[in-house]
């Protein structure tokens, strides 16, 4: 897989733009171009095809040539090795992306929250919640990141808020590049509250910056008090933790004080709050955490 | 498994370095990876040979560099060890200790030719 955009097996829902399937011979022998609506941004970034072909020196008869360094072949002074520092941040590219999706969220007024969790936390009835409670208040959108199928946004979509689905295929994260292509799909200028909900995954998203404001990951009580500091990462990340499915506990032996004390044992900094996606329970803390923050770059429907 | 996502990002680090550069084979590769990072280095070992193929870094040696993590305690006012992100002080068991090594994920440098 691409990594920068997901050509051949990620692909966004209904999105045309890259041709798609054709066999790939190396990372860079494919173009990616795509246009924002929003008239603010525009990148093109064509890797020029390439060749790397051994036998591209003159092997003339006859001629000895160490210059050209069979491999193998140390001759002090000759060899054509030679070491390259480079010093780069290998996310340092994932990292580029997220600082453009920032830029561009910040500049058409969008307070963006990065939903991460194992599968099954419930994120999308917790969005689906927040939307129904906030929507007149608010215009929100969806970006929603699966491995396969639209379900998560046809869910979202039945609130009446617009959702762009990204199918990930064997990825198990969302990247900074392939928000980048949904938010195409958006007219980011009539949202204020945009949702990213990422793959079911409590490892991998950790690591990839969005451009969000925030990452809120969602635990649920039937997962166990320990994840914490079993998933670590994770944690670290996040500014926000939902404890969700609160409504469960009276049948459980989830010990709740246990599970923060865990959380905030990996992340001191960590807000945590309990709701119940299902009665409601704990989400006027929620949506208040959302609004003290969303109001020094979002607006409210007027 | 992002580590497979990682190698990539790495082979395209190295795509922007020739085109700077210029060369034609990677013969060796450098990554700085910390233990209370993102990536395993057994996984992106794994994944390395099967990513890299038919790359520019196809055939390279991969040699991973691991960082171990350190942290500044504010109550001993030094820097001690860290074997998880979250470890309390080895020496005073204080819990205020702000991670300062151990998370980089770096392609370090390179042996070409």
């Amino acid at each position: 897989m691409c990594t920068v955009c997901g050509c051949t097996i990620s692909v966004v829902a209904e999105h045309s733009k890259h041709p798609g399937n054709a066999p790939r011979k190396s990372l860079d022998d494919h173009d990616h171009s795509h246009f924002h609506p929003d008239g603010k941004h525009h990148h093109e970034h064509n890797h020029p095809p390439h060749t790397h072909n051994d036998d591209q020196h003159d092997r003339t008869a006859g001629l000895i040539d160490f210059g050209n360094g069979p491999a193998g072949v140390h001759v002090v002074g000759m060899s054509q090795e030679r070491t390259i520092r480079i010093e780069r941040d290998i996310l340092s590219r994932n990292d580029a992306f997220a600082a453009t999706n920032r830029t561009r969220l910040l500049n058409a007024g969008v307070f963006a929250l990065n939903l991460v969790s194992s599968p099954g936390s419930g994120k999308t009835s917790l969005l689906v919640r927040a939307i129904t409670d906030l929507k007149d208040k608010w215009p929100i959108a969806v970006i929603e990141g699966d491995q396969q199928t639209s379900r998560d946004a046809e869910r979202i979509r039945a609130t009446g808020a617009p959702a762009v689905q990204i199918n990930t295929g064997k990825g198990c994260h969302l990247d900074a590049h392939m928000v980048g292509h949904a938010l195409d799909h958006l007219s980011l200028r009539s949202v204020s509250l945009l949702f990213v909900e990422n793959v079911g995954n409590l490892v991998c998203p950790a690591a990839f910056d969005l451009g969000e404001a925030h990452k809120v990951v969602v635990l649920s009580v039937t997962e166990g008090e320990d994840k914490p500091l079993k998933y670590p990462d994770i944690f670290a990340a996040a500014d926000l933790m939902l404890l969700n499915k609160a409504d469960l506990l009276p049948h459980l032996d989830f010990d709740v004080s246990a599970c923060l004390a865990a959380a905030r044992r990996v992340n001191p900094r960590l807000r945590c709050l309990t709701v119940s996606a299902r009665t409601g329970e704990g989400l006027a803390a929620f949506y208040s955490w959302i609004e003290e923050r969303a109001y020094a770059v979002a607006d409210p429907v007027s | 498994m992002h580590e497979i996502s990682l190698v990539e990002s790495v082979v395209a680090l190295i795509e922007d370095e020739r085109r700077k550069q210029g060369f034609s084979r990677v013969r060796a590769i450098r990554l700085k990876v910390g233990t209370l990072g993102h990536a395993e280095p057994e996984a992106l070992r794994f994944c390395f040979d099967a990513v890299t193929s038919g790359t520019i870094a196809d055939g390279a040696r991969l040699e991973i560099e691991t960082v171990p993590g350190a942290g500044w305690c504010s109550a001993c006012q030094r820097t001690v060890p860290l074997e998880e992100r979250f470890s309390a002080c080895l020496l005073c068991g204080s819990s205020h200790v702000r991670v300062t090594a151990g998370t980089e994920l770096r392609l370090a440098e390179m042996e070409v030719e």
